[in-house]
């Protein structure tokens, strides 16, 4: 028998409804935030879940941890409706959202920590257990007394994915959790994921805007656009949807009118320095920039997942 | 418990100042007038005491419900849901203070003492009602606190008309309602069913026949009414919760 999924959606849609003008003759209008979903997460995945702006990233997110109820379609994580079963749901799934805390302001660390095992009802040998094993992993130990407003963010963000993990949930949903970390806790933080996930088999969900988050650490993408499904798929596929050509960047000796090579397009120029985009093989590009031109340097840029987005999402708008 | 126990003293005696102050105020009207719709001063201060101590409980356990609105719109209301309790239960308990037991302890002193000197004609039965009817009120003003704060699922700015219904209910049920006039006894009964956190329960107490002319067996009907009420709220929540529409982020 296969396992449950751990998010299967079908068909999901959420409305929202504005009222605008006066008391008396409001007007209505209904803006479709998601439209027609379908994507299944298999347990022990992990999924980026992105998109522009607007495109219903956090109106989904809401609807998995049953915080909206959906108004079309079906709905199941963990095997349970999360807006049926919110409670039920929640003892197993572990929630961060990056742009705010479910800590409490006001008490130190370990005090929320302790709070939370309550609320979750974890054993008290189980819980340190547990607290000791994330204190090690996300090195908590510096500042486990320290009350929550005086934290770093990047403090904050592992206070916070500690008590989101304390209960052990199969499922752990991720708000843009790197938002606006330097680059050494963004990496703490993504190899605390990975690790997680390899050992406890724990599934993840995460939206961001940090495209590196997404090649660090998923094999799979669902794209979302205006509130449809655009792909979902691996980073190859993604690549292959709007391919994104690669650029030679030519360092000349000196400044030098724009370069007319085989196989290229001139973007731009910027003093001895030329951007040019490859429209077929670089081989006999480069052959001929060196026959006709003094060279001091040649680079090859390979397209990101950040310009394959961008080409995406401006093809879509 | 408390870290700072002077400060939590004063905020406690705050509230208390405010229960006081409307203690004094049904004296004076009751003091110039003597007797207003049949009641004497000491059975106006019966129907204040259940009254008071019914509110106060009431604040004291739920008040903070009335903050929703807030909770909605900075997103931590959010939090709440996903955790595994009842958001309702850590709506209440965000930031409890023990400071709201300043308004059930005057209330409750003012109460004892109008049981003792009313002229209440003890038996058993109505002296084991007194709990059931503070019970019963208590709970008619959490349903109706939790009624107020469901508005703002749908109106976030709606805190001040809520208020108007679970403060300006609660000035309704300090006074013998019959000093307001049937059309509002009735409303009272029917519409709110506020009449039953202390009227209703007076009568039942000073054994008198209704004055504004309703059924002298709607005195027996308070946990009820009670009950209906709680039903009503739970729903009203429940709807609320569905509609739930959250904030942009």
């Amino acid at each position: 028998m296969p396992a449950t999924p751990a998010i299967h959606a079908q068909d999901l849609g959420r409305d929202f409804t504005l009222t605008t003008g006066p008391l008396l003759r409001r007007t209505r209008r209904t803006i479709t935030a998601v439209h027609g979903l379908d994507f299944t997460v298999a347990p022990g995945e992990i999924v980026a879940y992105l998109g522009p702006n607007g495109a219903g990233k956090s109106t989904t997110m809401k609807m998995l941890t049953g915080i909206l109820t959906p108004t079309r379609g079906h709905l199941h994580v963990l095997g349970m409706r999360p807006a049926r079963r919110r409670t039920a749901l929640a003892a197993r799934i572990g929630v961060v959202f990056g742009q705010r805390t479910t800590l409490w302001w006001d008490l130190p660390l370990r005090d929320s920590l302790a709070l939370t095992r309550h609320l979750y009802r974890v054993p008290a040998a189980t819980h340190t257990a547990r607290l000791d094993e994330l204190t090690h992993a996300l090195d908590l130990a510096g500042f486990l007394h320290t009350p929550v407003r005086q934290l770093s963010l990047g403090q904050r963000m592992r206070g916070d994915l500690a008590a989101a993990l304390l209960h052990d949930p199969d499922l752990l949903v991720l708000d843009e959790p790197t938002i606006g970390l330097d680059i050494v806790s963004k990496t703490a933080i993504r190899e605390f994921l990975l690790n997680l996930n390899a050992r406890r088999n724990t599934t993840i969900l995460l939206t961001t805007h940090d495209l590196s988050d997404v090649e660090r650490l998923c094999r799979r993408v669902i794209l979302i656009d205006h509130g449809t499904l655009a792909y979902d798929g691996d980073l190859d596929g993604l690549h292959a949807l709007a391919p994104a050509p690669r650029t030679l960047i030519v360092d000349l000796q000196a400044p030098a009118d724009p370069l007319d090579l085989p196989g290229t397009r001139h973007l731009r120029s910027q003093g001895p320095r030329q951007w040019l985009e490859l429209t077929g093989a670089p081989a006999p590009a480069i052959a001929a920039a060196a026959a006709h031109h003094p060279i001091a340097d040649l680079t090859l840029h390979e397209p990101g997942i950040e310009d394959v987005l961008a080409r995406l999402y401006r093809g879509r708008s | 418990m408390a870290q700072y126990p002077l400060s939590l003293a004063l905020l406690g005696l705050a509230q208390s100042l405010s229960v006081i102050v409307e203690l004094i105020a049904v004296l004076v009207v009751f003091g110039h007038a003597h007797t207003l719709a049949g009641f004497t001063a000491r059975e106006a201060l019966l129907v204040y005491g259940l009254a008071g101590t019914a509110f106060g409980l009431a604040d004291l356990l739920i008040g903070q419900v009335e903050r929703l609105g807030d909770h909605i719109r900075t997103g931590t209301f959010d939090t709440m849901l996903i955790r595994p309790a009842s958001p309702l239960v850590q709506l209440a308990a965000d930031e409890f203070s023990p400071r709201r037991l300043g308004k059930v302890i005057p209330a409750l002193a003012c109460l004892t003492w109008a049981l003792a000197t009313a002229g209440i004609d003890w038996t058993l039965q109505r002296a084991l009602t007194v709990p059931l009817l503070l019970a019963s009120g208590a709970a008619i003003c959490c349903a109706t606190w939790i009624l107020g704060a469901c508005l703002q699922f749908f109106i976030t700015e709606a805190r001040q008309a809520a208020n108007s219904i679970t403060y300006g209910g609660k000035a309704l049920t300090e006074y013998p309602l019959a000093v307001f006039g049937t059309d509002t006894a009735r409303w009272a009964t029917f519409a709110l069913p506020l009449a039953f956190v202390s009227w209703q329960p007076a009568l039942y107490l000073l054994d008198r026949p209704d004055p504004t002319g309703l059924p002298d067996q709607l005195r027996h009907t308070a946990p009820a009414a009670a009950l209906l009420l709680c039903a009503l709220a739970a729903l009203a929540w429940r709807t609320g919760l569905r509609h739930y529409r959250s904030t942009g982020s």
